[in-house]
């Protein structure tokens, strides 16, 4: 442990793009595997952290090196066998840096499933090619469409104990492209793996030659993100105004924020709503000067030509091209909270972009069934991780697009008022 | 669009633009957040995403230092002259202080990893601090892998991980009640050599022990401790003049340098992308005693 220094291969660079990656699947998926693997081929596991996993496996009497462990780093997780909650884990390669946000397969998948896939650029779900599509993974499909992640992984998991059967394969293949057509799923790909012994995932396995297509690793190093943003509708939610306070910098006054999309150039005409009033880009300045143009995900600071009244919660947009200003939303809502259930007739705090605001639930039209995606609508309410269709009233206007459409301006928040907990995730489907 | 332009943004802009959303996000929220500035790398890096994220303004809030009383006087002028520079509040929370007061008492064995918490939020209640900036980041630390952006402390600062709120897209719930507070970590996704990245590529000045130099070390279990006035030679120990750095900065009783020849910034980033052991596994006595000794110190209220 005395020496840092062992070995130099192509490191990562400082230009690296990022590319968010959401996993879905139960311990005996092998996906705790899978993930150990990647961070193992791309050297991304330490040595100490190793060794601290083997000491943890032999303490616990495991008969192999545990690399769950790597992930299931809290007490009440290692004692019990279970993964509690989302982690986050790191590793980058020369071409992108990844950030996995790894969520349980068992209790609570829905609430986890969904809080990792919000950010996902790409899901990744697992097989065990012996079993087969089973209930869970038709569920983390609807979820990944749910929440629009554009891409999604199929690896279909120990082909080794299936003697690389091609007709497995294509059975389960075939199986999940027909249910994925039914959803709005943009990008599939399923790639035949074996996480234990690392067959097709940092390289192309000798194992299955009728299987055309990349190496995991490869996939997600080469998967096109750069066409997901929205670069067409300008979408800039205020979220703090800046006034210095100073005697070197007079009469600035700049509206802080994050492009939620499109592209801003100085000189462009602009709307601020919910007021309406016009204006156009004076500058769009940053720390560091300056610059031409700002598109997602950008933190500028956006100073107009003209002084109009703006404050956090307002939105910069196109006089053509605006957000509904709406205080009646359908939403399809996910619920979160273990200790009361959503119901009609309830007020809650929601946030949405910069704004938050006070609302109701005017109507719960129908409850559905992730497995079967049946609609139930008699349900009166939505209990911990069950999703459904709901009508929201409120007390301010939301400067809204759908979630199909916009992900950062489509999706909202709920807030119990009383205990201050998130307990809802909604995702737009019309405001008015 | 007719150009075609390719609106790319590297993954050092696209953290950068993460955490000054959040750090904008914190100041719009929260009445009166305070960002913990210890002279570490992070924290460093951590001030100049303040200062990017409010410019042409100040940074709008103070900065607190934890401080054990070990202390390396490189780090200590560095913290000093950087707050100076950019017209900040420093509050200092002295453990030493709270030794001699009685607030806290001394641990048998000297160090003062664990009794930093109570003087933090002590500080916090005489303040009313309601948002503290952490530097950690989730690569470092498997109790930390776990941790939200926006972590909920209850009236006595603890953390309950079986109890956090969901973190969906961008939108952080910091709401609580009087008393309460939130930890916010705007580098939670940052890892090392992304830390590193950025401040070979903003030309951060850091205090010269991040830095190979000569220095007089022993060494104990594997680490190379700087022999002065907090660690001091054993019978049977020898000590040697080594050329090492700091990858982290603690608590000098506790903070272990490593061997390198790492004298500019770029060799360091070598270094670190080619490194097999992490930070702390290589640095930290303090997170060596358990499995689980950081989960354990983060529920009594440490950052």
């Amino acid at each position: 442990m005395s020496q840092a220094v062992l070995e130099n291969e192509a490191a990562p660079s400082a230009r690296m793009d990022l590319l968010r990656f959401a996993t879905a699947g139960s311990v005996d998926d092998g996906k705790s595997t899978l993930i150990g693997r990647l961070l193992y081929d791309t050297k991304t596991i330490f040595e100490d952290q190793l060794e601290a996993v083997e000491t943890a496996s032999a303490s616990r009497g495991d008969e192999y090196t545990n690399l769950a462990l790597l992930t299931d780093g809290l007490r009440a997780e290692r004692e019990q066998g279970i993964t509690i909650d989302v982690a986050y884990r790191y590793f980058a390669t020369p071409k992108r840096k990844f950030i996995i946000a790894d969520t349980p397969g068992h209790i609570q998948y829905t609430r986890n499933m969904v809080t990792g896939a919000s950010t996902a650029d790409l899901a990744l779900i697992l097989v065990d090619a012996r079993k087969g599509l089973v209930e869970q993974s038709r569920r983390h499909a609807f979820l990944t469409s749910l929440l629009r992640v554009p891409h999604l992984v199929l690896c279909i998991n120990k082909m080794d104990l299936v003697d690389w059967d091609k007709s497995v394969y294509d059975k389960i293949a075939d199986e999940f492209t027909s249910f994925a057509a039914k959803l709005e799923i943009g990008d599939l790909t399923i790639i035949p793996v074996s996480a234990l012994n690392g067959d097709n995932i940092a390289s192309r396995s000798e194992n299955s030659p009728w299987y055309e297509g990349p190496s995991l690793l490869h996939h997600l190093e080469h998967v096109h993100i750069a066409s997901d943003r929205n670069l067409v509708d300008v979408r800039f939610p205020v979220q703090y105004v800046i006034r210095p306070q100073s005697t070197t910098v007079t009469d600035y006054r700049g509206y802080a924020g994050q492009v939620a999309s499109g592209v801003l150039k100085p000189g462009d005409e602009v709307m601020v709503l919910p007021s309406g009033m016009t204006s156009t880009i004076a500058s769009i300045d940053t720390a560091d000067g300056p610059v031409d143009e700002a598109f997602p995900p950008m933190s500028v600071t956006v100073r107009l030509n003209d002084e109009i009244d703006i404050s956090r919660g307002d939105m910069i947009c196109r006089p053509h091209n605006a957000p509904a200003v709406a205080q009646d939303i359908e939403a399809m809502v996910c619920w979160m909270d273990e200790t009361a259930p959503l119901r009609v007739g309830a007020k809650y705090a929601i946030k949405h972009t910069t704004r938050s605001a006070r609302t109701v639930v005017r109507g719960l039209q129908y409850r559905l069934d992730v497995n079967t995606l049946h609609r139930d609508d008699k349900a009166g309410e939505l209990q911990l991780n069950e999703i459904g269709r709901v009508r929201l009233r409120t007390t301010v206007p939301l400067l809204a697009d759908e979630y199909r459409r916009n992900r950062t301006t489509g999706g909202f928040i709920l807030i119990d008022e009383s205990t201050n907990r998130t307990v809802g995730a909604g995702m737009i489907i019309e405001a008015q | 669009m007719s150009q075609t332009k390719p609106y790319r943004a590297s993954h050092l802009d696209a953290l950068e633009a993460e955490s000054i959303f959040v750090m904008r996000e914190v100041m719009a929220e929260f009445e009166r957040p305070v960002l913990l500035f210890s002279g570490g790398k992070d924290s460093i890096v951590m001030l100049r995403l303040a200062e990017k994220a409010f410019a042409p303004a100040r940074i709008p809030f103070p900065v607190m230092h934890v401080d054990t009383g070990h202390n390396f006087p490189e780090v200590l002028d560095y913290r000093d002259q950087r707050v100076a520079g950019l017209g900040l509040n420093l509050v200092v929370a002295s453990v030493q202080e709270a030794i001699d007061s009685g607030h806290v008492r001394e641990l048998p064995d000297g160090t003062r990893n664990r009794i930093q918490t109570p003087v933090l939020l002590a500080a916090v209640e005489k303040y009313r601090f309601d948002a503290l900036f952490g530097g950690a980041r989730r690569d470092e630390e498997k109790a930390r892998a776990k941790e939200r952006m926006f972590s909920f402390r209850d009236e006595f600062g603890q953390w309950d991980p079986k109890n956090q709120r969901p973190e969906l897209w961008a939108l952080y719930n910091g709401r609580h009640h009087p008393g309460e507070s939130i930890r916010v970590f705007p580098l939670s996704n940052w890892t090392e050599l992304d830390v590193w990245h950025y401040i070979a590529k903003e030309r951060i000045p850091l205090p010269s022990i991040y830095y190979a130099h000569d220095r007089e070390v022993v060494e104990r279990d594997g680490m190379f401790y700087a022999v002065n006035e907090f660690i001091r030679l054993r019978d049977g120990e020898t000590s040697e003049v080594r050329r090492v750095r700091y990858r982290t900065v603690g608590d000098a009783s506790q903070t272990a340098a490593v061997l390198s020849e790492a004298d500019t910034v770029e060799k360091v980033i070598d270094e670190v992308a080619a490194t097999r052991i992490t930070e702390r596994g290589a640095t930290r006595g303090d997170d060596k005693v358990s499995e689980a000794a950081m989960e354990d110190r983060k529920r009594e209220g440490y950052f």
